[in-house]
């Protein structure tokens, strides 16, 4: 091979390449520094990931959503978004005057929406993964009022569904924001969560709710109510149940491995 | 236990154990606040490092900061310990082989090195500034191979990080291309996969050695599963090159990742078996970072910096060819900013050069941290000046399979040309026979041409 040989006729790989891939591939050059439609392109995506983070939680968005379902607010015991950031302890933790709001109740499930670590996400997908999933539930079950929860990790979940008695609790939430995707919700399912004892290891969850190119609310529900009914049966949640689907098995794998090489936790 | 006293401003501080004073001598960051171990004020924390500064070196040999009989990290450093190059600086304090360190040639910095211990190494980094942490790591040269050669004067090595969050394997192989003709992948070609079944891994191993062989590539590849994954996989003839595995600096800690000493042993010994390597022989791929002791609950009230440093230690033990410290991987609860996360790949990068590793880094944040494109700029051209061995590199800094922003293989041109580093010597010659490299010893723009390679992107597109 010598240089004479590379001759200019293939400007059109990088587009058919692309259909494999939403990897920035053949972004071209200027220098060694990238051409700049794609640098701002780069940071438009950014940009949507930071302000998924830090824009606020808007309840009102999620409980209109869920057109006159009943719901109670409350928030996690970080007072602020800088505080959640860091203290993923208190995220954990209801605000003690908000416990006492919660109506106690032989309730079969609880949901909470949780802002986690995407707003925008859980005011897009939230209510209505609520109510498909609701949508397919037997009608005999007692299904709590949702819970609408600000500055929340996934395992606040366990605090609101020991106060009300909830045998089992869903827990929708806001991901950790990547670059090509800032309003991806997961689902956490929790049977009879103790507060401080559960672990991770307790649940099963559902990553990468996000239709149109994410999961849609309809498989989602679906897997979620299926492991809802044999949650009760079997009256246990996490690696001890598994779910017959390729899908989930990939979508759990995929949450772990992203958490790992170092196990974080995302939001939960 | 000792205590350690100290008074600054009129006021007096004391230490309980040498684990709180180096936890309270660390720098300002949010996961040791979150473990309860930060110092509680600015002038406690200049207070600790006072009397850090004191402590002479053999307090950390009768002093484990875990205990030897419960964690088998302790022992491995303790057990290990090579008494006659410590004796080089056995009488100096912390402070005294702060000035030793930056005063050393790179010789004397070899030759110390098995006396050296992580607790030691992390005690000193407390009480040196960035640049210092510069100065020191640049002098040190830590040398390995497989089938290139990496951590020589004047070489920076790249990982080619093609991953794809379902492992397709056009995706992965359009991603390939993309760093190859971007003159990336001499330190390896890595993919995180998004399963660890071992036929999905296979299949990615697979795939990589086809085109390693097709283009006779002087470097290695690796699929970044479990070590018992990869064990199994050499069992049943699978193309592995190297052995990953994610560390962390305590017994506890390493059993949250499914990984013992025993483990990482049988795996070392069955990877340099298979006699892959063509220049060298080192054959393990280590990935760890601050703050995962913690995230398992497992740090024994260590501060996350010396708990990192002490997984250099299990490193250490089997001669790896690249060590990689995903340094702001986790998330603003352990390293809130760009601040805390350049001091921690500072850090983490001097303490594991210091004690005899091929560092490199994993130049990252997660967008919930305070942190941007800047800061990955400002921590690679730090990190290129102190010496990094290599740098994970992804296309366009963003990677779409773990949801995280890093180095960009841009990127490495840049810190290539501002420094004139090379890349490793095998592969600039390979990117020189295949038309790659130019005169000036700069990666070619062959975008838009019919190059060789490209014939991976002509059969995919096709």
């Amino acid at each position: 091979m010598t240089l004479s040989q590379v001759v200019p006729v293939e400007l059109e790989l990088w587009p058919s390449l692309r259909r494999h891939t939403q990897a920035r591939i053949g972004l071209g050059r200027a220098g060694t520094g990238l051409p700049t439609h794609h640098r701002l392109e780069l940071q438009a995506a950014h940009a949507a990931a930071k302000d998924a983070v830090h824009s606020p939680f808007e309840p009102d968005v999620v409980a209109a959503a869920l057109r006159g379902e009943p719901t109670v607010r409350v928030r996690s015991a970080a007072p602020d978004r800088l505080t959640y950031l860091q203290r993923p302890d208190l995220g954990r933790r209801l605000d003690p005057a908000d416990r006492a709001h919660l109506p106690v109740g032989e309730w079969d499930v609880v949901f909470v929406v949780a802002d986690g670590l995407s707003s925008r996400a859980v005011h897009e997908h939230g209510a209505a993964m609520v109510r498909a999933t609701t949508a397919l539930l037997p009608t005999a079950w007692q299904v709590a009022p949702v819970v609408l929860a600000e500055q929340a990790r996934v395992a606040l979940g366990d605090d609101v569904a020991s106060a009300m008695g909830a045998a089992m609790v869903v827990v929708f939430v806001g991901e950790r924001p990547g670059m090509s995707a800032a309003d991806s919700l997961g689902a956490y399912l929790t049977y009879r969560p103790k507060p401080g004892v559960t672990t991770d290891a307790d649940r099963n969850c559902l990553s990468n709710i996000r239709p149109p190119l994410g999961l849609s609310y309809e498989v989602a529900a679906g897997k979620l109510a299926g492991l809802m009914g044999r949650a009760r049966e079997l009256e246990i949640t996490g690696v001890g149940l598994k779910d017959e689907s390729d899908h989930m098995e990939v979508s759990g794998r995929l949450l772990q491995v992203a958490a790992g090489p170092h196990q974080g936790e995302g939001a939960s | 236990m000792s205590t350690y006293t100290s008074t600054l401003g009129g006021h007096s501080y004391r230490f309980g154990s040498l684990a709180r004073l180096l936890a309270a001598a660390s720098p300002e960051r949010s996961g040791d606040r979150l473990a309860g171990l930060a110092a509680s004020s600015a002038q406690e924390r200049v207070a600790a490092r006072w009397a850090l500064a004191d402590v002479p070196l053999t307090a950390f040999l009768a002093e484990p900061v875990i205990p030897y009989e419960t964690d088998d990290v302790t022992r491995l450093i303790l057990d290990t310990h090579d008494v006659g190059a410590f004796a080089a600086v056995a009488g100096m304090t912390v402070g005294a082989f702060r000035e030793w360190l930056l005063a050393a040639d790179t010789g004397e910095l070899a030759a110390v090195a098995p006396g050296l211990t992580p607790e030691m190494v992390a005690a000193v980094s407390k009480l040196m500034g960035n640049a210092d942490l510069v100065a020191v790591a640049r002098k040190v040269r830590v040398v390995t191979a497989f089938r290139s050669t990496i951590g020589l004067p004047g070489r920076l090595a790249t990982r080619l990080q093609p991953n794809h969050p379902t492992d397709d394997p056009a995706g992965v192989a359009a991603a390939l291309l993309d760093g190859l003709l971007l003159g990336s992948g001499d330190a390896v070609i890595g993919i995180n996969p998004a399963t660890d079944s071992p036929k999905a891994v296979r299949d990615l191993l697979e795939l990589l050695d086809g085109v390693i062989q097709r283009y006779a590539i002087p470097t290695q590849s690796c699929v970044l599963s479990h070590v018992t994954t990869s064990m199994d996989l050499m069992a049943r003839g699978a193309p592995v090159d190297l052995v990953f595995q994610s560390i962390a600096g305590t017994q506890a800690a390493n059993a949250s990742f499914g990984v013992t000493l025993g483990l990482l042993d049988e795996a070392y010994e069955a990877a340099r078996g298979l006699g892959r390597g063509t220049v060298g022989s080192n054959v393990m791929y280590f990935e760890t970072g601050q703050g995962s002791a913690l995230s398992a609950d497992a740090h024994h009230g260590v501060d996350q910096q010396t708990v990192e440093a002490r997984a250099y230690a299990v490193a250490r033990r089997y001669d790896p060819l690249l060590v990689n410290t995903v340094v702001g991987f986790i998330g603003p609860e352990y390293l809130y900013d760009g601040r805390q996360i350049l001091r921690a790949a500072l850090e983490d990068h001097f303490c594991g050069k210091v004690l005899g590793l091929p560092m490199g880094l994993d130049i990252c944040y997660t967008n919930h941290a305070d942190a941007d494109d800047d800061d990955i700029a400002t921590m690679l051209t730090m990190l290129g000046v102190a010496g990094a061995s290599f740098v994970i590199c992804t296309p366009g800094g963003d990677d779409i399979m773990l949801n995280y922003q890093s180095a960009s293989y841009h990127d490495a041109l840049y810190l290539r040309e501002v420094l004139g580093l090379r890349p490793a010597p095998e592969f600039e010659t390979w990117l020189a026979s295949i038309g790659l490299l130019g005169e000036g010893g700069e990666i070619r723009d062959v975008s838009g041409t019919a190059h060789p390679l490209t014939a991976i992107g002509r059969e995919l597109a096709a």
